[in-house]
C-alpha cells in the first residue's frame, strides 16, 4: 500500500512536470515579450521625457531629459542609452551615458559641461533612484529577464499576471513583485512590489498608451512610492523609432560634443 | 457581372483581413481610474522665443577664516556672481558664450584681466565649434579643457587651474580655468586623437598671496597680500604656447590613453636669480593613462614624467624633473553612498644633484611626495541633500587638506550650502600645512533663473 502511495505520488509528479515545463517556457515567453516591447522597440529610438517628483508633502521637483536608445543586435540583450539633460538648470547640459551590459555592470559615463569633464561611473545597485525619482535605474533601462523566476499566476481576458521571484534576493529591497501584462500589446500596465510581509512597497502603473509608428508605446506613468508616499510622474514626448542613430553617438565624440540633431 | 462584385468583395475583404492582421492591436484599457489624464503634462519650452539658449545663474557666498591670518582679511570669500551661458547653434556651426559678471569686495579690484580672472567680468567661455570634415571637430577660443582619471588630481591635464577658487570655497566648476585654445580631435573609429594649441601660455590662477597666505621660501615666511609673487608671465604670442596631445582608444571596458605636453610649469616653478620674480620653466610631459571596471567599482591608473628646463637639477631656481604616478578606485559602498581613495606619488629625478644644488640651510624636499585621498558622497531626501567630503593626506609630507561640502536643494532651482577647507601639517612649508591659516568655512546661495 505504501509502496502504491509512492507510486501514485511519483507518477503524478512525472506527469505533472512536463505540464509545469510546458508552464515555465509560456511564462518566460511572455516576459520576454513584456521585456521586448518594453525596452527593445525597433533598433532604436529618442525620446523627451518629463518627470515630475512629487513628494509625501505634495512638494515638486521637475527633470526634463532627452533620451537616445540604440540595441547592439536583435537579441534583446546589450544596449546603449544617452541621456541629454535639460532640467533642471544645475544639470542642464549634462549627459549621461550607460552601455546596459547583460554580464557584468553596466558602463556609465557622466559628462560634466563646466568642467569639460568625462567621468566613469561605478555602477553596481541598479535598485537606487534615477535623477532623485522614485524610479529606478533598472526601471528606466529595465531588470534582465533571468534575474527572477517568473510564474504565471492568472489569465484573465486581458491580462497575463505574472508573479515574479528574485533568483539573487540580497541584492534587491523587495521579495517578490507582480506584473499585469496586457495581452494583445505584451505591455506591462501595472507591476507592483511587495515585501516579505507583502505590504507593497512600489508600484508602476502605465498611464496612456499610444501608437507610435507600429508600436505600442506607453507614453505616460507613475511610480508611487508607497513607504515614503512619494510618487514619479513620466511623460513621454515626440516619441520616434528606427531613426537610424550611429553607433558612434555613444562614444566620448559626442559626450563632448552633443549631437543636436538627435536631441533636439 | 456577378462574379466580378464577388472578385471586388472578396478582394476587399481579404484586404481588410490582412490590415486587421498587422494593425493596431487593441491598445490596453487602462485599470479603472487610471484614464485620469490630468498628469500628463507635455513639456512647455519656455524658451521658444528667444533665438539662442539662455542660462541664467546668481550666485551669493560668503567666508571667514577660522583663525587669525596676519597676510589676510578675516573674510576669504565675499562675493555675488552672475553666470550667463549663451548657445546658438546653427546648422553646422554652434557659438557657446559664458561669463561671470562679479562683485567681490574681499578682492575689491574691479578692472578685468580676462587671464587672471580679476576684475568684475570674467569670460569662461567663447568658442565656436563645428566639423570641417566628418572625422573631425574644432573648437576654437576659450573653453575649459580636462582629461585624464584623477579626482581632484593632475598629471596629464595641464590646463589651466584655478587654485584660490578651489581653496576658499567657490563651487567645483572653478577649479578649472578657462583657456584660449585651438581644439582639434580626430576620430578614425577606434583610435582618436585630440590636438591643442595654445598661441599664449595660460598660466593656473595659482596661490600668489593676494587671497590667501603662504610660506615664501625666499623669505622663508608666510607671506600674504602685503607681499604678492611678482611672475614673469609668459606672454609672447605664438612663441610663449603651449601644444597638448592626447591619443586615446577603448580596449573592450577599458579606457586607455597616451598624453604628451610642450609648454611650460603652470604654476611658478621656479625663480629669477637676479630679480627673485617667479617663473615658469620650460616643462615636457609623457604620460599615460588607463580606467575601467575593477570589482564592482571603476580603477584607474595614470603616470606622467615630467621633464622641466634644461639643467634644472643643478639649478636651484628649478623645479626638477619629475615622475608622478597615481592610481584610483571608486565603488558605490552603500545606498547613495560612493567612496574612492587614489594613492598619488610625485618623485624627483636626480635627487643628489638637486641635494647638491641647494644652498646651505635651503628646505630639502623630500625625494618622493606621497599622497592619498578618499572621497565619501552621501546622496539623501531623494538626492536633495548632499553630504561630501574629501581628504588629502600626505604621510611624507605629514600634511593634508579636508575638504567638506553640505547642499541642499531647497528648490529645483534654489541651493543652500555650506562647507570648509581645512589645512593641517607639521611644517609651515610643506604642500598643504603653509595654508594652515587659511584655514574657513563658507556658506552658499544659489538661484538658476
Amino acid at each position: 500500500m505504501k509502496n502504491l502511495l509512492k507510486l501514485t505520488l511519483l507518477l503524478s509528479a512525472v506527469w505533472a512536470m512536463p505540464a509545469y515545463a510546458a508552464d515555465t517556457k509560456n511564462v518566460m515567453e511572455i516576459v520576454k515579450q513584456a521585456n521586448h516591447v518594453s525596452y527593445y522597440k525597433a533598433d532604436d529610438g529618442r525620446a523627451k521625457v518629463n518627470m515630475r517628483i512629487i513628494d509625501a508633502q505634495g512638494r515638486e521637483r521637475v527633470r526634463e531629459f532627452v533620451i537616445l536608445r540604440k540595441d547592439d543586435d536583435e537579441t534583446d540583450g546589450k544596449q546603449k542609452f544617452y541621456v541629454y539633460f535639460n532640467k533642471p538648470a544645475d544639470v542642464k547640459k549634462m549627459v549621461f551615458m550607460v552601455a546596459k551590459n547583460l554580464d557584468r555592470d553596466d558602463d556609465r559615463w557622466l559628462y560634466l559641461p563646466a568642467l569639460d569633464l568625462v567621468k566613469r561611473i561605478a555602477a553596481s545597485d541598479e535598485r537606487t533612484s534615477f535623477v532623485g525619482s522614485d524610479f529606478f535605474y533598472e526601471d528606466v533601462s529595465g531588470r534582465g529577464v533571468n534575474e527572477d523566476i517568473h510564474e504565471l499566476l492568472e489569465t484573465d481576458d486581458k491580462y497575463y499576471i505574472v508573479k515574479s521571484t528574485p533568483k539573487d534576493p540580497q541584492n534587491v529591497e523587495f521579495t517578490t513583485y507582480k506584473s499585469w501584462i496586457h495581452k494583445s500589446t505584451y505591455l506591462p500596465i501595472k507591476t507592483e512590489y511587495y515585501d516579505a510581509q507583502g505590504e507593497t512597497l512600489r508600484s508602476y502603473t502605465a498611464l496612456k498608451v499610444e501608437m507610435v509608428g507600429e508600436h505600442p508605446t506607453v507614453i505616460a506613468s507613475r511610480m508611487e512610492n508607497h513607504e515614503t508616499g512619494g510618487k514619479t510622474l513620466m511623460n513621454y514626448s515626440s516619441v520616434k523609432y528606427d531613426i537610424g542613430l550611429p553607433s558612434n553617438i555613444f562614444t566620448e565624440r559626442y559626450l563632448r560634443k552633443v549631437p543636436r540633431k538627435y536631441i533636439r | 457581372m456577378n462574379k466580378i462584385f464577388i472578385a471586388i468583395a472578396a478582394m476587399s475583404f481579404s484586404q481588410t483581413v490582412w490590415a486587421q492582421a498587422i494593425d493596431v492591436p487593441d491598445l490596453p484599457e487602462l485599470p479603472e481610474g487610471l484614464g485620469d489624464l490630468s498628469s500628463v503634462t507635455e513639456s512647455l519650452d519656455e524658451q521658444a522665443s528667444l533665438p539662442f539658449d539662455l542660462t541664467m545663474s546668481w550666485d551669493m557666498r560668503a567666508g571667514v577664516r577660522l583663525q587669525n591670518d596676519a597676510h589676510e582679511k578675516d573674510m576669504s570669500l565675499g562675493e555675488t556672481r552672475l553666470q550667463v551661458g549663451i548657445v546658438k547653434d546653427f546648422d553646422t556651426v554652434s557659438f557657446n558664450f559664458a561669463a561671470d559678471f562679479v562683485l567681490d569686495p574681499v578682492a575689491d579690484i574691479y578692472a578685468v584681466d580676462l587671464e587672471t580672472g580679476q576684475g568684475f567680468i570674467d569670460v569662461r567661455e567663447a568658442n565656436i565649434v563645428f566639423s570641417p570634415i566628418d572625422f573631425m571637430d574644432v573648437k576654437l577660443g576659450r573653453q575649459v579643457l580636462t582629461w585624464g582619471t584623477g579626482d581632484l588630481l593632475f598629471i596629464n591635464d595641464l590646463f589651466a587651474k584655478d587654485y584660490k577658487s578651489f581653496f576658499i570655497g567657490r563651487d567645483n566648476e572653478y577649479l578649472k580655468a578657462p583657456s584660449d585654445a585651438l581644439k582639434t580631435s580626430f576620430f578614425f573609429g577606434d583610435t582618436n586623437i585630440d590636438v591643442i594649441y595654445l598661441p599664449r601660455f595660460d598660466a593656473d590662477r595659482f596661490i600668489d598671496g593676494t587671497r590667501l597666505s603662504f610660506f615664501d621660501r625666499a623669505s622663508g615666511d608666510l607671506t600674504g597680500r602685503e607681499n604678492p609673487v611678482v611672475a614673469n608671465r609668459r606672454e609672447d604670442w605664438f612663441d610663449n604656447d603651449e601644444q597638448a596631445i592626447r591619443i586615446y582608444r577603448s580596449f573592450g571596458a577599458i579606457e586607455g590613453a597616451l598624453y604628451y605636453y610642450n609648454g611650460y610649469w603652470k604654476s611658478p616653478a621656479g625663480q629669477n636669480a637676479v630679480t627673485g620674480n617667479a617663473e615658469f620653466p620650460r616643462l615636457h610631459v609623457y604620460g599615460a593613462s588607463m580606467r575601467g571596471p575593477v570589482a564592482h567599482g571603476i580603477g584607474s591608473l595614470e603616470l606622467g614624467y615630467y621633464k622641466s628646463a634644461e639643467g634644472a637639477d643643478s639649478n636651484p631656481f628649478v623645479r626638477n624633473n619629475e615622475f608622478r604616478f597615481m592610481m584610483g578606485y571608486e565603488q558605490e559602498i552603500g545606498t547613495e553612498l560612493t567612496g574612492s581613495v587614489q594613492y598619488y606619488l610625485e618623485r624627483k629625478s636626480d635627487y643628489d644633484v638637486y641635494r647638491a644644488s641647494l644652498p646651505h640651510g635651503a628646505i630639502v624636499d623630500d625625494k618622493a611626495r606621497h599622497l592619498l585621498t578618499v572621497r565619501l558622497t552621501k546622496m539623501l531626501k531623494q538626492q536633495d541633500l548632499k553630504l561630501s567630503l574629501f581628504n588629502f593626506y600626505s604621510p611624507s609630507d605629514k600634511d593634508g587638506y579636508m575638504r567638506f561640502n553640505v547642499s541642499y536643494k531647497l528648490r529645483d532651482n534654489l541651493k543652500i550650502e555650506a562647507g570648509g577647507n581645512v589645512f593641517y601639517g607639521q611644517e609651515r612649508y610643506s604642500f598643504f600645512g603653509q595654508f594652515k591659516d587659511n584655514t574657513n568655512l563658507y556658506t552658499a546661495l544659489h538661484y538658476d533663473f
